[in-house]
């Protein structure tokens, strides 16, 4: 199991529980993934670490979990896998699920919003982070009075190398646009979008709350670019598209939905195992319909974002569905270690 | 601001630059604005830093300013342009140098369309031929005069009289650096520092002491446009474009502006009196408009030229105000006087832009 | 030194900026309506209302518009518009997210008449 976030953690848990040995290797000292920086989750913004308690709890001692180890290489042995990491470590296994899941994009790389060079704009990750803090202030300690967040960055882009969207940016923005206004109900909060993806239970239920119990005003137009203005306010520019004119705001605070995108070490082990990506650069199952988990490489799967942007309930559904497909395939061998 | 940031991004965006022996192609209309403009670039270059700088008379507008008013279509323009560079081949110089900046974007547009489209560039030879007998070579380096300006901005500081910095608070002047939108918008890896924070005017600001200001209309067009221009009725549009940058920066109290095309300095500072006249309006202190410069004449009054010899006698916005703020000697009495000292008269002042007689 | 010039006469003046300056508009008959209203807020923009609305077929009156044009605070013309409107209450049959789109109107009309402009 190379990677110890959401789907690595349960599917070393539904995979010891069917009675496989499991090593799970994770390459950050504590296991959970981008969970662990999750305050709330959508979309009833249930606290994230109720969630990674519940996977972290659930795996049992048998599950052998080796981490601060980044996996570097994963050969192919005489039908057995050998996987290893930079500073030695190895392990060999039968079968190996690839749970590496996903990076965030990088914001600097947008250079026309301002990441890194104006001091209030930040991520979607960075204001999670601000959650969990328990206090969102601007750089120079004061509280926002308003606050922008821009949906679809470095996702839908082509200047930015992803034209995939990202699935889950639209509800996260939703979801925070309303912590921020529990923190600071003063502070007024909009949201630019392009299309407002609500695709899962509830999600719809989320955005009719957040514009009526909460009042976030939602505007339809891609930010072009940010500034600075002499107070230090960042300016907007968006087009009003419903209204067919450019709209100029200024906001204390800027929030970036920066999207999922594959990571370097996914794409590395791909490459060199000569797995399939796709030009999203997630990894390619067999049959994204049939056989999602499985690779184009006898005793090697995927689970989770590894093979594209997904929530968290979705994960954890394939990863389930991953520890049954690889049960499947020692079933159809007759070869347990 | 975090200004690293911005470094981390110039840092991306870095080009070649020839370092010597450059074909000159001078501008159509900026002898006209500035006058002491390109003179002071060849002076710079030939006498300050021993360069080799070939002045063609032979080479003839690259005609980008008609391709922009859709009065030339490209095939003509891509034919004038590549008998420039046979006349830079002819000359034997690799290294071209465009002084102004539609120019530069015109040949890079040109250049860029030969690469992807090699039939296209084998069209423009062969009609070329059929026109004028000439052949060309494509140049090895294609730089915009401010990139030159740029490479040698050091230089040019170590050998500096004067420095941005207002003599009596010993304080940085506040700089507004204008890029002209040929220049990087439409190839941003074809500009210093990219398109989003373009770095060419910055670095000579803070070689010679300045401080640039951020304001959020920096990266609009100034409205020179060409074809809005050209004729009188679509004026307002580009008055307009001129008006919202100057609303932008005011409250920054910018003590100059530096850009870097023909066309953007002379609707910078033009507007700002027709902006008084219609308005009543103007945008620096005490009924002192913004002074506007190209960047040779910066370089040129850093040096210690004289602001007379250099032109700024034809700027609507007086320099003078800041001239005395830097602290360059100079005869107010001699601003209007002709070469050899005999009065040319001067003109009328304006109703509400502070003017500057002697 | 003021100057002695007559009148110059450039043949063209400053063209009018249509940005919508949010910062600058004044929201005061969106303050009103929407608390008099507060349905409004559930607006989505889809446009059911303006498709149905009897007066949007003949005149170029759009509810969905007006939502957003009161909102961003552009209110010229603003009685003009709402004079358009025949009451006859199609949209808020349609509107999908129970907007009071007929209380609208009246509390537009309302804000004019007593309100802050």
């Amino acid at each position: 199991m190379i990677g110890g976030g959401a789907a690595g953690l349960e599917a070393s848990s539904a995979l010891a529980s069917l009675g496989f040995r499991v090593v799970l290797v994770e390459k950050e000292d504590e296991t959970g993934g981008h969970i662990k920086n999750w305050h709330a989750l959508f979309p009833n913004r249930r606290p994230g670490t109720e969630v990674l308690q519940a996977l972290r709890s659930k795996l049992s001692k048998e599950v052998e979990l080796f981490s601060g180890k980044t996996v570097t290489e994963i050969k192919q042995v005489q039908g057995r896998f050998e996987v290893g990491s930079a500073d030695g470590w190895k392990a060999e296994a039968d079968a190996v699920l690839l749970t590496t899941g996903f990076s965030l994009f990088n914001a600097s790389k947008k250079e026309e919003y301002g990441y890194g060079i104006y001091d209030n704009v930040i991520t979607s990750a960075d204001l999670e982070s601000a959650f969990s803090a328990g206090k969102i202030t601007m750089k120079n300690g004061e509280q926002p009075k308003r606050i922008g967040f821009v949906h679809c960055v470095g996702s839908r882009d082509e200047k930015a190398g992803n034209i995939y969207c990202s699935k889950v940016c639209c509800v996260t923005a939703v979801k925070q646009a309303i912590e921020v206004k529990q923190f600071l109900p003063e502070c007024e909060v909009f949201c630019f979008y392009m299309d407002m993806r609500m695709f899962g239970r509830h999600y719809e239920e989320l955005y009719k709350e957040a514009q009526e119990k909460y009042y976030i005003q939602f505007i339809r137009g891609r930010l072009s670019e940010s500034t600075e203005d002499h107070t230090g306010k960042i300016i907007l520019k968006v087009e009003d598209t419903l209204l067919g004119k450019p709209l100029k705001i200024g906001v204390d605070m800027l929030v970036l939905m920066v999207g999922m995108e594959s990571p370097d070490i996914t794409r590395k082990l791909g490459s060199e195992l000569g797995l399939l990506n796709d030009s999203d650069r997630f990894l390619v199952s067999a049959d994204q319909h049939i056989s999602a988990n499985v690779s184009e490489i006898p005793g090697l799967f995927f689970a989770g974002t590894c093979t594209g942007p997904k929530n968290i309930a979705d994960t954890l559904a394939d990863a389930r569905s991953a520890a049954l497909a690889i049960a499947g395939y020692f079933e159809n061998n007759s070869n347990r270690s | 601001m975090k200004h690293e940031g911005k470094k981390l991004v110039w840092q991306e965006y870095q080009k070649e630059i020839a370092d010597d022996h450059f074909f000159y192609a001078r501008s159509c209309i900026r002898q006209t604005f500035f006058p002491g403009s390109e003179k002071v670039f060849t002076k710079i270059l030939k006498d300050e830093l021993g360069k080799d700088v070939y002045d063609s008379e032979h080479h003839t507008s690259c005609t980008g300013i008609g391709y922009h008013a859709d009065a030339v279509p490209f095939e003509t323009t891509m034919t004038v342009v590549a008998r420039q560079f046979a006349l830079m081949t002819e000359a034997g110089y690799e290294n071209y140098a465009a002084s102004c900046i539609t120019s530069f974007g015109l040949y890079t547009e040109i250049l860029e369309t030969w690469h992807h489209f090699p039939e296209v560039e084998a069209k423009a030879r062969e009609f070329l031929f059929k026109a004028t007998g000439r052949e060309f070579k494509i140049p090895k380096n294609l730089a915009h005069a401010s990139d030159i300006i740029y490479k040698f901005r050091h230089e040019i500081a170590e050998k500096a009289k004067y420095r941005l910095v207002d003599k009596n608070t010993g304080k940085p002047l506040r700089v507004v650096e204008h890029i002209g939108c040929h220049y990087s918008k439409m190839f941003p890896h074809k500009g210093v520092g990219g398109a989003e924070y373009p770095y060419v005017l910055t670095g000579m600001i803070e070689a010679w002491g300045g401080e640039v200001i951020d304001y959020p209309e920096r990266r609009h067009c100034c409205g020179f446009g060409f074809r809005q221009y050209i004729v009188q009725a679509n004026r307002g549009y580009s008055i307009a474009c001129s008006k919202k940058k100057f609303d932008s920066m005011e409250p920054y109290e910018p003590d100059m502006i530096i850009t870097n095309c023909p066309g953007c300095p002379m609707f910078l500072d033009r507007w700002q009196y027709a902006l008084s006249e219609m308005e009543g309006k103007t945008y620096g202190k005490n009924g002192n408009g913004i002074p506007v410069f190209t960047y040779e004449e910066v370089a040129g009054l850093v040096l210690g030229y004289d602001p007379w010899e250099i032109g700024l006698q034809v700027h609507q916005v007086p320099a003078e105000p800041l001239l005395d703020k830097i602290g360059i000697e100079y005869d107010p009495g001699s601003k209007f006087k002709g070469p050899n000292g005999e009065d040319l008269g001067h003109p009328e002042a304006p109703s509400y832009l502070k003017f500057y007689k002697e | 030194m003021a100057g002695t010039v007559e009148k110059v006469r450039f043949g063209f003046s400053v063209n009018k900026d249509r940005q919508i300056d949010y910062d600058a508009n004044l929201k005061d008959i969106a303050d009103i309506v929407l608390k008099a209203e507060p349905t409004i807020n559930l607006c989505i923009s889809c446009g059911t209302c303006a498709s149905t609305c009897t007066a949007g077929q003949f005149t170029d009156f759009s509810l969905r518009k007006m939502i957003l044009l009161v909102r961003r605070g552009e209110t010229k013309g603003l009685e003009n518009e709402i004079s358009k409107c025949m009451l006859c209450g199609k949209c808020q049959l349609a509107c999908p997210r129970g907007v009071s789109t007929r209380n609208l109107i009246l509390q537009i009309h309302k804000a004019l008449k007593t309100g802050a402009l």
